[in-house]
């Protein structure tokens, strides 16, 4: 399992990391393996508002889908038109190519309640 | 027992090798007190017996199959090819599961992948799914689909007055829970498009609607879409075998009653509801779907596929609940439709066309009947000089099945008859239907 | 099995050729509105020996019961009776129109009612629709109906459905449909529903539960009746998902033990054939609690005339006409041969199939509930290194037989859940036992043999990552 030192995460295996003003997320190399060949993202609509937990999309393998949920409340800003083409990006490079979203984080302190890449491992460590 | 083969002797070994000493013991997690109750059935019959029983209450129904048949409304008699319930009925096909197993499966899934090209050249969408219960059920699921792409701030349904009845009934069980606006139209569906808004989500057309009327599609799909809305047409596969697809006129979806493509009108059951999309909604569709796929060694195959979707994987979060469909009736069609082929639905749909148009005719000049205007294709409404109900009732006991009395779903509409005509009914039949018909009328 | 690739029929057909003959037309032609006119249609062309032998060698590309033994678990899939489909290929039903007026259908509508009083009897309730199409949409019935007598007793903030996590799919998907909210309840040690979770779950926001009994582990329930009173004292009532019924007929009537409302796969318990998914009917039976609101409308019968009336209180119309009736047709022909002593014979042996399978075959195949089983068992296929369920499963179609359900109930790793039917003989088993110990041997010996299994298919085990990547749904010629 790879960790991106430069993340934070969720335990629902989101993770988000600061580009700019922006923040970016996609899901955690352990989530990838987990779900196995990714055949589908759903994203959301750029422009769209979401709170901190809220699901933003889906995503999808041969015998399961999983909800994938805000580490971070904030406004959609782009999505990675490359994964409806090339799904595979996910599984991949789930911390760089096989990004999700960008949006502009409307309550920047939630950034601080995120589980750092130590404590993310840990805990998916243990499932 | 012909279908429980085992013996006393067989129970008995098999008791043994389980460790118990009667089959009673097996259920003993069942509360005692409600254990092997009698339930009251009458003792089973022999083969014979049974059929011999069946075979006399069958015979008490009014049959297309020895009358003069004019009754369409959303079951039709159309002819059935030979081949068709002779292959549907191979036991491989009739007593196999829902193909889960695509190695084992490869006959039913190539023949969904047959029907589902077939059905989405008619329609003119991307892809149709693997079936619905029938075409009402099929259309309330489109409305549901439409509803969920529109997400909470597209309440609004646009439906044709001209709708089945039936129909109608079904979607208003489906959106019970739901806060759903249901505005219904009397105009033509392209004056009703320029109302659709940011609140709605789909306007339904029925492509004819339930008074037959073949209405013009094509100025409808760019004010739907301007609105951000979607256009689900439920159409007759039959017509389509003729008139233009509502795809090429801008459908994303559509949906049918799939009967007349090869099977028997069975007291309104099993039939098949279609459903078909354009490719951005294919995600959002209900149903089974089957793609093509390969081997390790590059044999092509066909599995079930978008999975993901589906009850079985999302749970609470899937499109619908739907698991067994109609496979068996959709299989009928597909041989249906290979049977006939390009030319012979053409040719049906043809021959529909010139006899319920030369029967509108005949009916008009008997005195004291008027047809109803506008395009038709195989129904049309009568306006009858005495009550229609009174006009079926005396003429079904002579044979002759003139139609749908309209005061059965409209109590005010005593005088209107809706006539179906197909390629089941000769010249002689209609000719038989227009003298009935003046009979009646003194 | 035919092993020789089938083309499509589109790469069958030749311009010109034509599959039925028509009548010429004996009437003058009206023209077509130009307008109007489709200017093509893609379907393609056959003469009819090239369909017949196009839909037969697709056939023999398919394991059937016909042809193998299928212990396919949760599907039922008994023998399905050759007089079935006599019965309902009369011209008498084939004919019939639902818009025709009753006293012209009396032979349907009798049938109707007659399978309507059987089932009645069978599962102890006082009235039954017939209309829902599937299981799942008897399901979706009984959901609505639930949710239409909370409203109407004034209860709107009752939308909270408990479900046990071993479920089947269709039960939390219907009650989305239903506008209902799920709660997944948590199964005990010995596979029944946790009763201190229940009894946590159970407020003033219950709707109901949605239970199967057996459940899908195959075991019944055995606390079936304090879960019942549980529920009802909440204010809430008890759907029964009736897809294991097999195990039940003759030997508990549902609505005895507290089930307020159930379907019944009249395509599983009653050997209607499955058809490669359908058709079904999902019968929808209900305590007196729930009669009224049943979907319909159902036959009815006065001074031996018979009638389709629609209950007081229905929830309306779950399809249009009157479901679907041929399948009708063929449970009530199963249901008239069995009779009362068959009901219970069925059951019986259904148990006993599947408690000799499981007798034999415990040892090389580990059970998580080791119980008494019903009509059904979940084994699981992971005690080889390197070898899953999968692969036991394809390698079973190897030796000519269908594999089990896999990987379902969720709660159960690598499951493999086994379901003979009482219509396949001692024989038929133990010659299935021999194969799954040859099996359960070879995964130890040589797992690549069942890792590269199936080997004697028309195709080998397909790309299904590819297939959903980029969907191929329709013939691109």
């Amino acid at each position: 399992m790879s960790i991106d030192k430069n993340s934070r995460y969720r335990s629902s295996h989101e993770w988000a990391r600061k580009d700019g003003a922006r923040v970016v997320s996609g899901i955690s190399d352990h989530a990838q393996d987990a779900l196995g060949d990714i055949v589908f993202v759903e994203l959301p609509e750029v422009g769209k508002v979401l709170k901190q937990g809220e699901a933003f999309g889906v995503v999808e393998s041969v015998k399961a889908a999983s909800d994938v949920y805000m580490p971070m409340s904030g406004k959609i800003l782009a999505v990675n038109e490359a994964l409806s083409g090339d799904p595979a990006l996910v599984n991949r490079e789930p911390y760089s190519g096989g990004w999700f979203i960008a949006y502009e984080p409307t309550n920047p302190s939630e950034w601080d309640g995120l589980l750092t890449p130590e404590a993310y491992e840990a805990e998916a460590g243990k499932e | 027992m012909p279908f429980i083969p085992n013996t006393d002797a067989d129970r008995e070994a098999m008791l043994a090798a389980i460790g118990v000493k009667s089959v009673e013991e097996l259920f003993s997690d069942i509360p005692a007190a409600h254990r092997f109750p009698k339930l009251g059935l009458p003792a089973g019959l022999s083969e014979l017996e049974a059929l011999r029983e069946i075979e006399a209450l069958a015979a008490k129904n009014l049959s297309a199959s020895n009358s003069a048949w004019f009754l369409g409304a959303g079951a039709y008699n159309h002819f059935i090819p030979a081949a068709v319930p002779a292959l549907a009925s191979r036991g491989e096909f009739l007593s196999a599961y829902t193909p889960y197993q695509p190695e084992v499966s490869q006959g039913t899934l190539q023949a969904i992948f047959e029907y589902q090209s077939m059905a989405a050249e008619l329609f003119g969408v991307d892809t149709v799914n693997a079936s619905h219960y029938d075409g009402a059920t099929a259309l309330a699921e489109a409305v549901l689909m439409a509803l969920n792409h529109g997400g909470s701030s597209r309440p609004r349904v646009m439906l044709p007055a001209a709708m089945h009845p039936e129909y109608k009934e079904v979607l208003r069980t489906y959106l019970a829970a739901f806060s759903v606006e249901l505005d219904e139209y009397a105009d033509e569906p392209a004056a009703a498009a320029k109302r659709v808004d940011a609140r709605t989500a789909c306007l339904v057309a029925s492509y004819p609607d339930f008074e037959g009327r073949v209405h013009d599609l094509s100025g409808v799909a760019d004010p739907v879409h301007a609105a951000g809305a979607v256009l689900v047409v439920n159409a007759d596969p039959i017509m389509l075998g003729l008139l233009r697809s509502p795809g090429s006129m801008g459908a994303d979806i559509v949906t049918a009653e799939g009967q007349a493509l090869g099977n028997a009108m069975n007291y309104g059951g099993p039939f098949l509801g279609m459903m078909g999309a354009t490719q951005k909604l294919v995600r959002k569709m209900p149903g089974r779907i089957v793609g093509q796929a390969a081997d390790h060694d590059g044999r092509r195959g066909f599995v079930l596929t978008l999975s993901a979707r589906e009850q079985h994987i999302r749970r609470e979060k899937a499109v619908s609940n739907i698991c067994s469909n109609q496979g068996l009736v959709m299989l009928q069609s597909t041989i249906y439709l290979e049977a006939l082929g390009k030319s012979g639905l053409r040719a049906v749909a043809e021959l529909c066309w010139n006899k319920a148009h030369y029967a509108a005719k005949a009916i008009a000049a008997v005195p004291g009947y008027a047809v109803a205007g506008g395009t038709f294709f195989k129904e049309f409404v009568v306006k009858t000089p005495v009550p229609a109900s009174e006009i079926v009732d005396r003429l079904e006991r002579r044979g002759v099945v003139p139609g749908l009395a309209l005061s059965r779903y409209y109590p005010a509409r005593t005088h209107e008859l809706l006539v179906c005509v197909t390629e089941m009914n000769t010249k002689a039949q209609i000719e038989l239907l227009a003298q009935s018909l003046k009979e009646a009328s003194v | 099995m035919n092993l020789r690739p089938e083309p499509l029929a589109f790469e069958l057909s030749s311009p010109g050729r034509v599959g039925v003959a028509l009548p010429k037309c004996d009437v003058p032609a009206s023209p077509v509105p130009a307008g109007l006119l489709r200017p093509e249609l893609r379907l393609p062309e056959m003469d009819e020996l090239t369909v017949v032998r196009h839909f037969t060698r697709l056939s023999q590309k398919n394991f059937s019961i016909d042809t193998e033994f299928y212990p396919l678990g949760s599907c039922t899939m008994k023998y399905n009776p050759k007089a079935n489909e006599v019965a309902a290929s009369q011209p008498g039903w084939k004919g019939a129109h639902p818009l025709v007026a009753d006293e012209r259908n009396q032979g349907s509508i009798e049938l109707i009612w007659r399978l309507q009083e059987s089932l009645k009897a069978i599962g102890g309730f006082s009235a039954v629709s017939l209309q829902p199409a599937a299981g799942a949409h008897g399901e979706l019935s009984g959901v609505f109906m639930i949710r239409a007598y909370h409203l109407a007793r004034g209860n709107p903030g009752r939308v909270k459905m408990l479900i046990p996590d071993s479920a089947h799919g269709t039960n939390p998907a219907s009650c989305t449909m239903a506008g209902l909210t799920t709660v997944t309840i948590p199964s005990d040690a010995d596979g029944g529903v946790d009763l201190d979770a229940l009894r946590a779950a159970c407020d003033e926001t219950v709707a109901g539960i949605m239970i199967t009994n057996p459940s899908t582990l195959g075991l019944f329930e055995r606390n079936i009746e304090k879960i019942a009173k549980m529920v009802h004292d909440a204010g809430g009532l008890v759907y029964g998902d009736g897809a294991n019924m097999n195990a039940l007929t003759g030997v508990l009537r549902p609505a005895d033990v507290g089930i307020d409302v159930m379907h019944f796969n009249l395509h599983k318990t009653f050997s209607t054939p499955h058809g490669g998914g359908g058709p079904g009917v999902g019968m929808v039976g209900a305590a007196p609690v729930l009669a009224e609101y049943l979907p319909g409308p159902i036959a009815t019968r006065k001074d031996g005339t018979y009638a389709m009336a629609m209950p007081s209180k229905s929830i309306g119309r779950m399809k249009a006409f009157y479901g679907n009736f041929g399948v009708l047709v063929r449970a009530y022909t199963y249901i008239r041969m069995l009779g009362e002593e068959g009901m219970r014979r069925l059951a019986e042996s259904a148990v006993l199939n599947a408690n000799y399978l499981k007798a034999r075959l415990e040892k090389a195949y580990p059970i998580k509930y080791p119980r008494r089983c019903m009509h059904e068992f979940v084994a699981m296929g992971n005690f080889a290194e390197g070898v899953h369920t999968l692969d036991i499963a394809k390698r079973m179609i190897d030796y000519g037989y269908h594999p089990p359900t896999i990987y379902f109930p969720l709660i159960v790793p690598e499951a493999l859940m086994v379901e003979p039917t009482e219509t396949e003989s001692k024989e038929t088993l133990d010659a299935f036992v021999d194969v799954m110990l040859k099996i359960a041997e070879e995964a130890r010996t040589d797992p690549e043999l069942l890792r590269g299994a199936p080997h004697a298919t028309p195709v080998g085990r397909l790309d299904e990552v590819a297939a959903a990547r980029c969907p191929v749904l329709c013939y691109r010629g």
